[in-house]
């Protein structure tokens, strides 16, 4: 996006302006994030608000910092800083202390937008480049969940939050387990219906499977994303988790389980549709998706840890020049094939 | 020697702390720096092999190049950064077996630190050996100094220490990606971001200065 130039003013026959910029791109997610956030707020209390408004601080404070005066107004704007905070503080478990996020916030502008060349230039997701900053930093206090509580709690800001800076958090309630870690050590399933409202242990925006569906479906019905993308993950994920689920029951969860348990969802929707990191084919938006789903389903049952769909992100995000590469369309009158 | 008129004995020491540095400027002699920089003693006792290992090769080098044919100089080379690397990596088994168990193979890989082989290639075999000497001396500064720098930043996140003395207390809350690989990598292009910063501020600096003279005239 360029600015406008005084003394340049082209005018041209009236052309069609296609309504979609970056901003409103931008606004549509926003609106579809919004019952997620309320959702968070509802389970978790108002410490979620807190938790967002430090990594939406600590995304804004980077671009604004590292970008050059001239473009520093656009790039607030455009609202993708914002977007990349709110995105990232979703994924973030309920009790993680205030610094720690607005870190995370800096770490996702900062390594994931900033060091590439900005908006369009990342080759990954820069929310999931705060997140896995974050849990490869404090591996501890990112796994550490607090149950999901009600109404009551909505005022109860949880004291880790505060923890000071540089300083571990204490928590004040015991600790529990996501619907994925009952699964992968205790052999314990949560119920669908569960998984669906999302009163569960788990990231801020993640428990609710209903919620993330439906502003999934607003997205879908705006256009705001390729939804094969979202699709070959979903069929992906339920195809290789359903194999693995005849070969033994009792160890591997079924499709259902693994599609709406843990960031599955989210990461679907919200992450791996990201326009920049992403690939631009039809054709490669389904190996996209099909490679995510299959890693998704590799980590979570042989991998060391309960959830994997950040990484299945991230590393096919690291493919998707080369999926852009052996699936750009054939130029008419030449022969086929990469170059 | 001809060639070594024009040249100035603490010009050839210095420019290897800054403005040459290997590891900042050069940016040579990664493997080290990323590897075996998780904490400020590891760090400095590398500084330290490494530093033994090219004063010792570039005066050798410098002292026996008339003698060293130009068709087989590389080998040579190596074979004579390899007896010293040989010397340090014995020595350290007998004085420090601690940190010698902790840096593992990467004293044996000093052999392969291309800064090394690059100052006997471009300097050393070039020069009377008093400024080989001299230039060996700069530059090991120069890799200590970043190795140091590297390890202690990595060594303070991550574990909240400096020479395993504890700095904030029990409640400190350790980074633990700054001792993991990634932190090396991290850490490292963030002071590569500054020094390009400071060079490119320099430079603006300087322009600004000639603009402005050119304008006085």
């Amino acid at each position: 996006m360029s600015r406008k130039d005084p003394d340049l003013l082209i005018q041209t026959t009236p052309v069609l302006r296609q309504g979609l910029t970056t901003p409103h791109a931008m606004r549509d997610v926003w609106l579809s994030l919004l019952p997620l956030v309320l959702a968070a707020t509802w389970f978790f209390g108002i410490g979620a608000l807190l938790l967002l408004s430090a990594t939406i601080a600590g995304a804004l404070m980077t671009e604004w910092v590292f970008t050059p005066e001239p473009r520093r107004r656009d790039v607030i704007r455009d609202q993708s800083g914002l977007l990349t905070g709110l995105l990232l503080g979703l994924t973030l478990p309920p009790g993680l202390p205030l610094w720690m996020a607005f870190l995370g916030g800096a770490a996702a502008i900062g390594l994931g937008k900033i060091i590439w060349g900005g908006l369009g230039n990342n080759l990954f997701n820069p929310a999931l480049v705060g997140r896995a900053f974050l849990l490869g930093t404090f591996p501890i206090a990112m796994t550490t969940w607090s149950p999901a509580g009600g109404p009551g709690q909505l005022f109860e800001i949880q004291g880790s939050l505060f923890a000071l800076p540089f300083q571990s958090p204490v928590y004040d309630a015991v600790s529990s387990a996501t619907p994925l870690g009952l699964m992968k050590f205790e052999q314990q399933s949560t119920g669908l219906m569960r998984l669906m409202i999302g009163n569960t242990g788990g990231s801020l925006g993640e428990t609710s499977g209903f919620l993330v569906l439906l502003g999934g479906l607003f997205l879908l019905l705006r256009r705001d994303f390729d939804w094969r993308i979202p699709a070959a993950i979903f069929a992906s994920a339920a195809l290789f988790s359903g194999l693995l689920h005849l070969v033994d029951p009792a160890r591997y969860p079924g499709p259902l389980f693994t599609l709406f348990s843990g960031s599955l969802l989210f990461g679907a929707i919200y992450m791996a549709t990201d326009p920049v990191t992403s690939p631009l084919s039809p054709r490669g938006a389904w190996i996209f998706g099909i490679g995510i789903g299959l890693l998704v389903v590799l980590i979570r049952n042989f991998g060391g840890l309960p959830e994997g769909v950040m990484y299945a992100i991230l590393l096919m995000n690291a493919a998707t020049p080369l999926i852009d590469r052996y699936t750009q369309p054939r130029v008419f009158g030449r022969k086929a094939g990469p170059g | 020697m001809d060639m070594d008129k024009n040249l100035d004995t603490y010009q050839e020491f210095v420019k290897g702390i800054w403005r040459d540095n290997p590891v900042f400027v050069q940016v040579l002699g990664m493997c080290p720096m990323l590897a075996v920089t998780n904490s400020a003693v590891n760090a400095l006792v590398m500084g330290g092999a490494t530093l033994f290992v090219l004063m010792g090769s570039s005066f050798l080098v410098a002292a026996l190049k008339q003698w060293i044919p130009k068709q087989v100089r590389i080998s040579l080379y190596i074979i004579i950064i390899a007896t010293f690397v040989t010397v340090a990596d014995y020595s350290l088994l007998a004085m420090l077996p601690g940190v010698h168990k902790e840096l593992g193979a990467f004293i044996p890989l000093i052999v392969a630190n291309c800064m090394i082989l690059g100052r006997q290639e471009a300097f050393a075999s070039r020069h009377g050996i008093r400024f080989a000497v001299m230039d060996a001396a700069g530059m090991s500064l120069g890799f200590v100094l970043a190795l140091f720098s590297l390890g202690s930043i990595r060594e303070i996140l991550g574990n909240g220490s400096l020479f395993n003395i504890p700095l904030f207390g029990e409640t400190f809350e350790p980074w633990v990606i700054m001792i993991l690989p990634p932190g090396g990598f991290i850490t490292l292009g963030l002071i590569l971001l500054f020094f390009n910063w400071v060079a490119a501020r320099k430079k603006a600096f300087l322009e600004q200065v000639a603009q402005a003279e050119r304008e006085s005239l």
